[in-house]
């Protein structure tokens, strides 16, 4: 039981972090078309620019600071770069993100150096928040699900009672339509790219400093954000949130519980030995299989649901 | 995609055809020659020994022509992109190593000259079970399906020891003493005249497979397949029937690998290297079958060259793949066809004097963004080395203010200057297309 809580809040912070990151992936992906693989890489660069400017003024003011930096770099990189690809083609716009990607990394690196920063959790919220069942609830984790929370219901607000929210929306489905309403449809992708690179930022400030800000932590994060988009099917904010929550329970539990086919299979009376057939593959635990889950989940969702969860077209 | 099928060479070879057909590849029989003398070149004569440098640059380059080529297989040619295919190198890498083993230890019988037959036979396996899945799909989904197969490969490489070896990968030794010609592969240059020969042979096969039907129903589908369906051919199946072969030639050179490095180890499947067939492919160009093999041996001078010269290689590769999408999605193989209209109407002098005029402002550009690249690189990365910087002989201290200026105005003034001779030079190119387009409708 105690595990259960214990795993279910932790899987709940990571989830709506992954939220974070993919809500903007989702809103750019099912707009534009554009599988952004520099999504992960504005959530580096929010960790880092958090660091830097933490260092100078304090980490309240890094707090909105670093996800503006990160939006008005989405920005520019959506009017000056993105838009002469567009008429390359998707592939073109999609590789150009790769390799946006990819540079990010390097720069990165070259900025920062090869090893991890000492970016900190500020002093004020580095401590026990309650206890649960004798084991302490760390108070940057309540903080992280706060400000999820805030964002999530801010976005929440802004699609559906606002009316470039309205735009939005209707944008991500129609968007010729749209643009032969009046409306300005370019403009909507910059600020859609931005705010979503903005909120990238921001899960990076505030995720930097909880797990590890080191230049691979793009490359780590990306793919299970992709998974998290794809899974939770294009188009669907809500399909997204839930696609979240259930790949952070499923890596947090992964990791917590220690079993392998072979302890079921014991249970039901099999013994399993070196002999076995298989026997490395059943024998496997179960945290060292966590890895896996997320592609193996994708795999699975793309055959055969190709929408994804809640998606209204296919990828 | 009309005119082409309309195209007498765009019908498929009889087999009586195909020699004249690799006649007429005269480039080919030159970059053979080349790759058989070139080691030679760099021969110490007085020492007696190939330049190990060289020799070992030159295998890498062959094992990335037939891995690029065999990627383009998929995204030139069929139309989808993966970025998973480095599993197929590495897959057919593992299984030549075990391969080896298994002739070292007497239960197997093959001689060295064909193991990468067996590494090929292994690329194709995993490539059909792989294929099954992936090719279920099309465009993105089959993009992210890829993606998937190939962490969860390079996930299973590091997680299981019997087949993988686990972190530490799997040691063979290629000196197993079965082979056909009695050669010992003791030193690294036999080995490469081995490499050349499997690349030669390759590309010969990978270059007729374009002709045949398969080929060109690839391209058919990658242009338009829901026409392709109303002809009467499954998508699905020649999506499978493409994705399956182009995983044998990725095998193929997976296995050439092994016998060059003599271990396999998981990073042969990770996402580094599928990146790197990516790069490779692209920069070289999808739209002709040379492109992959101008863009690998491109990346390999990049990455064994300029490695030795700068931390930072792979930022220059990065930024020339950003620009290649950019402003050349044909790739260098693009950029050389854009000529060949020009060429062949006799006015390629006319853009000479436009092209000289690019190369100043640009040698700025290139200069000051190199400096960046250095600076930034050396305050951070090379400090942590212990490395000083210099630049042409000359000491320079990242620290002080002076370079940094210099790097910001060659950037600036040199990125006007191009600016202003690009606009020039799209003017002179107009002119001559046009000059060539009136000329045309006058004959």
């Amino acid at each position: 039981m105690e595990v259960l809580i214990v795993s279910l809040l932790n899987g709940l912070v990571y989830g709506m972090l992954l939220f974070m990151l993919a809500s903007g992936l989702t809103l750019i992906f099912s707009m534009m078309g554009v599988l952004n693989f520099a999504h992960a890489s504005m959530y580096m660069l929010g960790a880092y620019f958090a660091y830097s400017v933490s260092r100078l003024v304090g980490f309240w003011p890094a707090l909105v600071i670093a996800p503006a930096l990160c939006g008005l770099l989405g920005a520019i990189i959506e009017m000056y770069a993105l838009r002469r690809v567009h008429k390359n083609g998707h592939i073109a716009e999609l590789l150009f993100t790769f390799g946006l990607a990819f540079i990010i990394e390097k720069g990165t690196q070259m900025a920062w150096g090869l090893l991890p920063v000492p970016y900190r959790v500020p002093a004020v919220l580095d401590g026990p928040l309650f206890r649960i069942y004798g084991s302490n609830f760390h108070a940057y984790r309540g903080f992280m699900l706060l400000i999820s929370a805030l964002m999530f219901a801010a976005i929440w607000l802004l699609l559906t009672r606002t009316r470039i929210g309205l735009v939005i929306q209707a944008a991500l489905t129609h968007p010729e339509m749209v643009s032969a309403l009046g409306h300005n449809v370019p403009r909507v992708f910059t600020i859609v790219f931005a705010g979503g690179s903005a909120l990238a930022g921001l899960a990076g400030v505030i995720g930097g400093n909880f797990l590890v800000t080191e230049p691979s932590m793009a490359i780590t994060m990306g793919p299970i954000v992709f998974v998290v988009v794809v899974f939770g099917g294009l188009g669907s904010l809500a399909g997204c949130f839930i696609a979240s929550l259930i790949m952070g329970l499923v890596q947090t539990f992964a990791v917590v519980l220690d079993v392998s086919f072979a302890d079921l299979l014991a249970r039901l009376g099999l013994q399993v030995t070196s002999a076995t057939p298989f026997a490395e593959f059943l024998t496997i635990p179960l945290p060292r299989v966590g890895a896996l889950l997320p592609y193996l989940m994708l795999i699975l969702v793309l055959l055969v649901k190709p929408r994804g969860l809640m998606g209204t077209r296919d990828t | 995609m009309n005119e082409q099928l309309a195209h007498p060479a765009a019908r498929p070879l009889t087999a009586s055809q195909a020699a004249g057909f690799l006649v007429r590849q005269w480039p080919w029989l030159i970059a053979l020659a080349v790759a058989v003398l070139v080691p030679w070149l760099f021969y110490n004569w007085t020492t007696g020994r190939h330049s190990g440098f060289m020799v070992s640059m030159l295998s890498q380059m062959g094992i990335m022509i037939i891995f690029a080529l065999s990627y383009n297989m998929q995204m030139g040619q069929a139309g989808l992109l993966s970025f998973g295919h480095a599993v197929f190198l590495g897959l057919g890498g593992y299984v030549t190593a075990h391969a080896l083993n298994a002739v070292k230890a007497g239960s197997l019988w093959l001689p060295v000259e064909l193991t990468p037959l067996a590494g090929g036979l292994g690329g194709l396996a995993f490539a059909i079970v792989f294929g099954y899945f992936a090719t279920k799909q099309r465009a993105t989904a089959f993009a992210m399906i890829t993606l998937g197969i190939g962490e969860l490969v390079t996930s299973c490489a590091l997680m299981f020891q019997t087949f993988f070896g686990g972190e530490g990968g799997v040691s063979t030794n290629r000196m197993i003493g079965r082979s056909l010609f009695g050669l010992a592969y003791a030193a690294p240059v036999q080995v490469y005249y081995l490499i050349v020969a499997w690349t030669s042979v390759a590309v010969i096969l990978m270059l007729l497979l374009t002709r045949t039907p398969v080929g060109r129903m690839a391209n058919a589908c990658r242009d338009n397949f829901e026409r392709a369906q109303f002809v009467g051919y499954d998508p699905r199946m020649v999506r499978f029937v493409q994705f399956s072969l182009s995983g044998f030639f990725a095998g193929i050179a997976g296995a050439l690998y092994t016998l060059t490095y003599e271990i396999v180890t998981y990073d042969t499947v990770g996402g580094a290297m599928s990146a790197n067939a990516l790069l490779m492919t692209y920069i070289g160009g999808v739209g002709a079958f040379a492109g992959p093999v101008i863009g690998a041996v491109l990346i390999v001078l990049l990455q064994s060259w300029v490695s030795l010269l700068s931390n930072s290689w792979l930022v220059y590769a990065g930024v020339l793949f950003i620009l290649m999408v950019t402003f050349a999605p044909g790739g260098i193989a693009g950029l050389v066809m854009m000529h060949q209209p020009i060429a062949r109407a006799g006015r390629l002098r006319r853009l000479a004097g436009p092209y000289v005029r690019l190369v100043g402002p640009g040698l700025l550009v290139a200069i000051g963004f190199v400096l960046v690249v250095e600076l930034c690189s050396f305050l951070t990365i090379g400090a942590a080395q212990g490395k000083s910087l210099t630049l042409s002989g000359i000491t320079v201290d990242p620290r002080s203010l002076g370079p940094w200026l210099a790097a910001a105005v060659l950037l600036a003034g040199g990125g006007l200057w191009l600016r202003h001779e690009a606009r020039g030079f799209g003017l002179a190119w107009n002119a001559v297309i046009e000059e060539i387009k009136a000329h045309g409708r006058q004959m």
